[in-house]
């Protein structure tokens, strides 16, 4: 099913959650909705749903205007932070919750939907479970439960409001692969909202980074790490080491010296550098390029992380070597990002 | 009367069965920091215990000693005398219209409180709790200013017939005023803490609001509002003091069982007051022990509920 939002607007109270925001939701996509608290993703996701209605704006499922349908009308499964488990059901009783409530000539005889529930409850690997209370199971099996009862009502869309948020992060690594199979073996379209980057960028199709009740910019996992649009979201997905530089024919220039990097199409005037720590080449010699001074360095795994003072004004970036590398002993360092990018100074 | 409802809830929220965990643990040779000295420890207990012997246990005992006093005979009398009777047949009545109605309107209350934001929800739950910090007698007393004779209703109530003051309206009325913070009271706290999660899940399911309240909402909330229902009960059929005034001392016809009480002892019938007595005391056990129970059952689910993860 394909979602369309259209120039959605969301105010609670008077503070604005959402501002115009457009998406569009290819059938049988997994998405991210990714972005820091109070970036209004999880309430697109909400109205997505129908759990909350726009002030503004349409939400299309296929060519139908959903905008004032129900939550109920809508047909979509909604896996909750908390899960939102009937505690007095069992986790049969849970997973065929949706069909048990059709009206007369919708519900499936009572064997049906049991077997039905069954199906699912293997899907999700809780086969010998489903006579269990939910507290009688650990967080990652209530997880896979809500998500089977979800799946039960044969959804439109799924959707998952940080589907992990609450799990260590070992369960959350199975899950996440598990839930990856799951979609491709149902081929839901499945849209879901995390704040843990790592976790979109291995899961989604596609991203939406989101902040202030904006969309940053829509792309795919690479697209999003390898051309971020705005600082914002080269800062949020990934390590990243800002520099603020000015832009004078058509080169980069820091502390009035050229750095050796050519900027061709960048307006000229005060800019921001970005690069990634591990993107960058050490410079000997006497070749153009950043110098700083060392003034912090620590082992992290494989890598040596070294913070530099650059400049004149001191300004503080981090750069990776090899943890054996011989610069990482020296006092003074000088390098040229392999892959940067520039952003007019806000 | 304010404070009553508090402790019980302590009690309920910590639940029975950690505290008899929690005092387990401390035991062995008494070793735990906060533990008192052997004598300071039993003579605590002892206080406690004397006390609890003379104000309330040597009383209710007493109740039903006075009532077989003068033999089993005089007992049977005294509750199948028709004065007796009708005002045992009323207390049921006026029970069997109140609880009902408050179960509805706290139900009501609590989902108005606990699941959504309007204005003057401070003020209705400060309402809420009125009848609890205002005497049951001025409670009593409303009513017969409001629908009383001298009243600017009451050319309107004779227009109608119908009769509130003196009369079973009144005293139902005023039942349900005294009574009716306890399921509402009860539920809030359960309400907000479970918030509107389950409904959510149940609505996105595709369950229509009735559906949701009949197979989510309820059986969330059915210990506790059994529990408010209970003390409701107790209380509905015990109050004295809002039916007193209200109810003109009809006998046969507007008297409750506290007031049949009241009136056998005003008339020196001892076995008579304390037989009736005996039932209300009888009821007032039962309704503990229940509540006990209620206490177990619904700590336990309150300690291991999903609620908490």
């Amino acid at each position: 099913m394909d979602i369309r939002v259209q120039n959605i607007r969301k105010e609670f109270s008077q503070y604005p959650a959402l501002h115009d925001v457009s998406l569009d939701i290819v059938s049988g996509e997994l998405i991210a909705l990714l972005g820091p608290s109070g970036s209004g993703k999880t309430t697109l996701l909400r109205l997505i749903a129908g759990l909350e209605t726009p002030t503004e704006g349409t939400v299309f499922f296929g060519e139908e205007d959903a905008s004032h349908r129900s939550v109920q009308e809508r047909n979509v499964g909604f896996v909750f932070q908390s899960y939102a488990l009937f505690r007095h059901m069992t986790v049969l009783e849970n997973v065929s919750f949706g069909l048990r409530v059709r009206s007369r000539a919708q519900r499936p005889p009572r064997a049906e939907i049991r077997r039905r529930a069954l199906e699912l409850i293997d899907l999700v690997q809780l086969s010998g479970l489903e006579k269990r209370f939910p507290n009688q199971l650990s967080g990652g099996q209530r997880q896979r439960v809500a998500l089977a009862r979800a799946l039960a009502i044969e959804p439109r869309v799924l959707l998952l409001d940080e589907p992990f948020g609450a799990l260590d992060a070992r369960v959350r690594k199975e899950l996440r692969r598990w839930l990856r199979e799951i979609h491709d073996r149902t081929g839901h379209t499945t849209v879901f909202v995390t704040h843990d980057q790592e976790e979109a960028l291995e899961l989604a199709d596609r991203l939406v980074v989101m902040s202030q009740g904006k969309i940053e910019q829509v792309g795919t996992p690479d697209e999003v790490y390898d051309r971020p649009v705005s600082p914002f979201v080269f800062n949020f997905i990934g390590e990243s080491s800002a520099l603020s530089v000015s832009v004078e024919n058509g080169e980069v220039w820091l502390g009035g010296r050229a750095v050796g990097l050519m900027a061709p199409a960048a307006s000229a005037g005060p800019a921001q550098l970005y690069f990634r720590p591990h993107d960058i080449e050490l410079v000997e010699g006497g070749g153009t390029g950043l110098a700083g001074v060392v003034a912090a360095s620590r082992r992290v795994g494989g890598t040596r992380r070294v913070e530099l003072e650059i400049g004149g004004q001191q300004q503080r970036v981090e750069i990776d070597l090899p943890f054996d590398h011989p610069a990482g002993q020296k006092s003074r360092i000088a390098f040229r990002p392999t892959r940067w990018r520039l952003y007019p100074a806000g | 009367m304010a404070i009553e409802p508090m402790i019980e809830r302590t009690v309920l929220a910590t639940g029975p069965k950690r505290l008899v965990a929690s005092s387990r643990r401390a035991a062995p040779g008494g070793a735990s920091p906060t533990s008192e000295r052997p004598w300071v420890k039993w003579s605590l207990i002892a206080i406690a215990v004397v006390f609890l012997l003379g104000t309330l246990l040597l009383p209710l005992l007493t109740v039903f000693l006075q009532a077989f006093a003068k033999g089993p005979g005089v007992f049977l009398a005294a509750l199948t005398d028709p004065d007796g009777a009708a005002a045992i047949r009323l207390t049921l009545l006026v029970a069997a219209i109140a609880v009902p109605a408050n179960l509805i309107f706290g139900i009501c209350a609590a989902w108005a409180i606990a699941k959504f934001d309007f204005w003057g929800k401070s003020f209705l739950i400060t309402l809420i709790d009125l009848p609890f910090s205002v005497s049951p007698v001025i409670g009593g007393m409303i009513y017969v200013i409001l629908f009383g004779s001298s009243s600017v209703l009451a050319p309107f109530l004779n227009s109608v017939g119908l009769q509130i003051t003196f009369a079973v309206p009144g005293i139902v009325l005023a039942t349900i005023f005294v009574t009716f913070p306890f399921v509402a009271r009860e539920l809030i706290p359960l309400m907000q803490e479970q918030g509107t999660g389950d409904e959510e899940a149940a609505l996105s399911l595709g369950a229509s609001p009735w559906q949701t309240f009949r197979l989510v909402t309820l059986p969330n909330i059915r210990w506790g509002l059994l529990y408010g229902v209970l003390l409701c009960n107790a209380r509905a059929m015990g109050e004295f003091g809002a039916v007193s005034v209200i109810s003109g001392h009809i006998r046969g016809v507007t008297n409750t069982m506290p007031l049949h009480i009241e009136i056998l002892y005003d008339s020196y019938n001892f076995a008579g007051a304390f037989a009736v007595a005996s039932l209300l005391a009888l009821l007032a056990l039962v309704t503990l022990v229940l509540k006990t129970l209620l206490e177990f059952r619904f700590g336990s689910e309150l300690a291991t509920g999903v609620r908490r993860h």
